[in-house]
């Protein structure tokens, strides 16, 4: 098992590296640069820009110089909110994100389990019927459209719940609910067919032959092997939610990282380009880690190699 | 039936204890956010009493409120309440005395003396002192500050190239403090609309303290951000709100009726006009273009003109447009009454000249009522305009056949407002002239610098005035201006430019400024279709506000019924 988690952590390492070094060459090669504008500024003004962040040195010596301060944990000054770092900026909307994407990790689970279970166990009925419809729609709306009418409806027209900022409980509501529906939905699905899966194992015909009661084969046996494709997806899905949603932020004026990952490109914000991408894939390839160790768990007969 | 129901519940019960395990990952990372969130609850709070707190938004989370640093609009907003310039500008839109009460100029314009008003201070009560002026002028022009406005301002000011260029120190610059009230300028060069600078934002004093104790990061914190403004910064939540409170030590501190106002940094037009319906925001500048039609007539919603123009660039590079009538009949193809109304739904106005109304003439009045001895360079008659445009491009030669084109045009534009909309308008407009015209979309940070470097055939183009001399707008064109976009390169016009600058004498400065829009014009240097105006929402609660024609809004003094 050590073994196995250092190799991990030095493959985690290299993938890291990889990703930074992709990133890094292939931002520059995009046209355009952190200080265009409609008003352009002189050239004197611009190269007084360039030569304060070293963006005038040859760009293999800017990565170099990048590669050495990360090593430090310092992702370097945002090159268009000047007097922030990026290191500031990450860990101060980076809780904000996670915050909101975690409640609605928690919230998508405990919604998409229990209904793919009960749409399984009823397989063919009504009931069934409705949430696979309701899974469906989940799937097919994307979450701009839910967020517009949820704000349009609740926040606008109804006024149960306010539209800007974060302030209070009632203010997490309908972005946790557009943050979670498409996996709620998914969930659903996922457990649902899997859970069918497994009742139709062998092992659980011989259950019930052997007059083991549908709970204990239920919880027992079924429900843990039918998890796993759920803890496959939902640790990538969790890197994902936790650092935010470009779309939600913006539309519910969140202040969380989201944001950051588009804005950044669109500036041309090299530092923070730099940083939001090494940040998710550190965190991407953290929670595949946790995924393989969950696996273990669940199920004793995976090795881990 | 029962069973099965006793079973669902169970399930229930069971999964509800698996995801509390599932999301065991999240955990620390959620009570990290605790922090976050315990500070908003305070902010509630802080509104929550009986203060007078009036909810604006005028764009989203501005990029620097330091004011060498800022080049933008609604950063320049902000900085209007925090910081007072020497000199600022009223309601009327005419220069008033800011933290200088007097001032005086000698008679070549070459040094200008300002007064500082009787006990000026800091908003953590030290004393602002001339020489903090002078701190920060040399702190705009210093290389290592890298201010991206600071030729734009201190450009005349003498041995500002030298510093600017690393040349000389910054103690060089011709800024000087011969006692704690008073402020000299040295020019190099007569400016004639110097006043306007010294009322620019960029020039805002800087506490000299702070900026040396924090560096850059002076700007970012509360608790650092000193400022002698109207009011002062006590709270910032990035990509959420800006709280500023009333400034005890400002010297017109009696005339604040407000406790504070709070900067909501709302970035999506939708979210912001949501926020003003809910009645969360008094005051937006973000209103959704598709809202306008159901907007007009109501008397929240207001459209006022700002110093601006929306013109297009024909590369006067490019073999088709070195001709200038065949610019000029582009030009005229366009009718910019269904441009500005239909096509824009009335939130701009269609132009008939380069420089638009507000525009203030250096011999007195306004530029755009004397230009052209009060007629408009391109007629306001669209269908005489066509005609011309027919005729003159089958005089350079083309057949002018919708049916046939024979000339090929690609036009660039970024997808932002109303350009797409714009674009596929000049399509079928310049189909008419034999024109087949492609549109060439490009993300916004590639566009800019691709048009200026020319590398593109037609494109749109627009501009703000920073101040109200005509000379922020028509030097545009000027051969060697860094936003010469259109690279056009006319002698007649540089020389009339010339002219404008080197004289210190407003009537022969007036005309000379206006020569130029004339060869401009007559030439077709760049295609103006519509001047921009503001358009927001404002609640009628709020009294004592105004907007001006720098598409600034003034809250200062603003009061909430």
């Amino acid at each position: 098992m050590a073994k196995y988690i250092i190799k991990r952590l030095l493959l985690a390492v290299i993938t890291v590296f990889v990703v930074a070094t992709l990133t890094f060459f292939l931002m520059n090669a995009v046209p355009g640069g952190p200080y265009e504008a409609e008003k352009s500024i002189s050239p004197t003004a611009k190269a007084a820009l360039e030569a304060k962040f070293g963006l005038d040195q040859p760009l293999f010596k800017q990565y170099l110089t990048y590669l050495k301060n990360i090593l430090h944990g310092d992702f370097g000054p945002s090159l268009k909110q000047r007097g922030r770092n990026v290191n500031d900026i990450i860990m101060t909307k980076f809780p904000v994100s996670a915050k909101i994407g975690g409640i609605s990790v928690a919230v998508a689970l405990i919604v998409g389990i229990p209904l793919g279970c009960i749409s399984a166990l009823n397989r063919g009925k009504a009931s069934d019927s409705t949430i696979i419809v309701l899974a469906t729609i989940g799937i097919a709306v994307p979450s701009f459209v839910v967020c517009s009418l949820s704000m349009y409806l609740f926040g606008v027209k109804l006024r149960w719940l306010p539209t800007v900022g974060l302030t209070t409980w009632k203010n997490y509501i309908m972005p946790v609910f557009a943050l979670s529906f498409y996996p709620s939905a998914y969930i659903t699905r996922l457990m649902r067919s899997s859970m069918l899966d497994v009742l139709g194992q062998d092992y659980m015909r011989t259950a019930r032959a052997k007059g083991v009661s549908q709970f204990v084969s239920l919880f027992k046996h079924a429900l843990r092997n039918a998890i796993l494709p759920i803890v496959t997806y939902v640790g990538p899905m969790m890197a994902y939610t936790l650092t935010g949603s470009f779309i939600i932020e913006k539309v519910f004026t969140i202040p969380g990282l989201g944001g950051e990952f588009v804005s950044s490109i669109q500036n041309r914000d090299y530092m923070m380009i730099m940083g939001t991408t090494i940040f998710l894939a550190t965190l991407m390839v953290f929670m595949t880690f946790i995924v393989d160790i969950v696996y273990k768990i669940i199920d004793p007969r995976i090795n881990l190699k | 039936m029962k069973k099965q129901a006793t079973l669902i519940a169970i399930i229930l019960v069971l999964c509800l204890v698996f995801s509390a395990c599932g999301s065991t990952a999240a955990t620390p990372a959620a009570s990290d956010a605790g922090s976050s969130s315990s500070s908003a609850p305070a902010a509630a709070g802080s509104d929550a009493p009986a203060a007078k707190i009036l909810t604006v938004q005028v764009g989203p989370n501005p990029e620097t409120l330091d004011p060498a640093l800022n080049s933008a609009v609604d950063g320049g907003n902000m900085l209007l309440h925090l910081d007072e310039c020497l000199l600022t500008v009223d309601q009327n839109g005419a220069i008033a005395p800011g933290a200088a009460e007097t001032w005086e100029v000698t008679d070549d314009g070459l040094t200008w003396t300002f007064h500082l008003r009787d006990g000026l201070k800091w908003s953590d009560g030290s004393d602002l002192k001339a020489s903090d002026f002078v701190y920060s002028w040399q702190r705009v022009a210093n290389p290592a500050t890298a201010a991206p406005y600071a030729d734009t301002v201190l450009w005349p000011v003498v041995n500002f190239n030298a510093v600017f260029d690393g040349e000389k120190d910054p103690s060089e610059l011709g800024v000087s403090a011969p006692d704690d009230q008073t402020f000299v300028v040295e020019l190099s060069a007569a400016c004639p609309y110097f006043e306007s600078l010294a009322a620019f934002a960029t020039l805002s004093p800087v506490n000299p303290a702070t900026v040396e104790a924090n560096g850059d990061a002076w700007a970012v914190a509360p608790e650092t951000y000193v400022s002698n403004g109207p009011f002062m910064i006590t709270e910032w939540v990035p990509g959420s709100y800006i709280l500023t409170m009333a400034n005890p030590n400002y010297w017109n501190a009696d005339a604040i009726k407000l406790d504070g106002i709070k900067w909501l940094l709302i970035e999506d037009s939708n979210a912001s006009y949501s926020a003003y319906q809910t009645g969360e925001a008094l005051f937006i500048k973000d209103v959704p273009t598709e809202e306008i039609p159901s907007l007009l007539g109501n008397s929240e919603f207001h459209v006022d003109p700002i110093l601006g123009t929306y013109y297009l660039n024909l590369n006067c590079t490019v073999d088709l447009f070195k001709d200038a009538n065949v610019r000029k009949a582009l030009s005229l193809a366009i009718d910019r009454e269904y441009v500005a109304n239909t096509l824009m739904q009335g939130t701009y106005l269609p132009a008939y000249n380069f420089m638009g109304p507000g525009w203030a003439d250096p011999a007195g009045g306004d530029f755009f009522e004397n230009a052209n001895n009060g007629e408009t360079y391109i007629s306001e008659d669209y269908e005489a305009n066509l005609a011309e445009a027919k005729e003159l491009m089958k005089a350079a030669g083309y057949n002018c056949d919708p049916e046939n084109p024979d000339v090929q045009l690609t036009y660039s534009t970024n997808d932002s407002g109303y350009h797409k909309v714009v674009a596929e308008y000049l399509q079928q407009a310049w189909k008419e002239l034999g024109i087949d015209v492609d549109v060439e979309i490009v993300e916004w940070a590639s566009f800019t610098p691709m048009r200026r470097a020319g590398d593109y055939q037609a494109a749109r183009n627009g501009w703000v005035g920073d101040y109200s001399d005509p000379s922020n707008m028509i030097e545009l064109l000027y051969s060697s201006n860094g936003n010469n976009d259109g690279k056009y390169n006319n002698p007649d016009f540089d020389a009339a430019i010339d002219v404008s600058r080197s004289t210190m004498d407003v009537n022969e400065r007036s005309k000379a400024l206006h020569e130029a829009e004339d060869i401009l014009m007559e030439t077709a240097g760049c295609v103006p279709v519509a001047y921009y105006t503001d358009f927001y929402m404002q609640s009628a609660k709020i009294t004592g506000m105004w907007h001006s024609a720098y598409g600034y809004w003034y809250f200062m003094f603003a009061d909430i019924a």
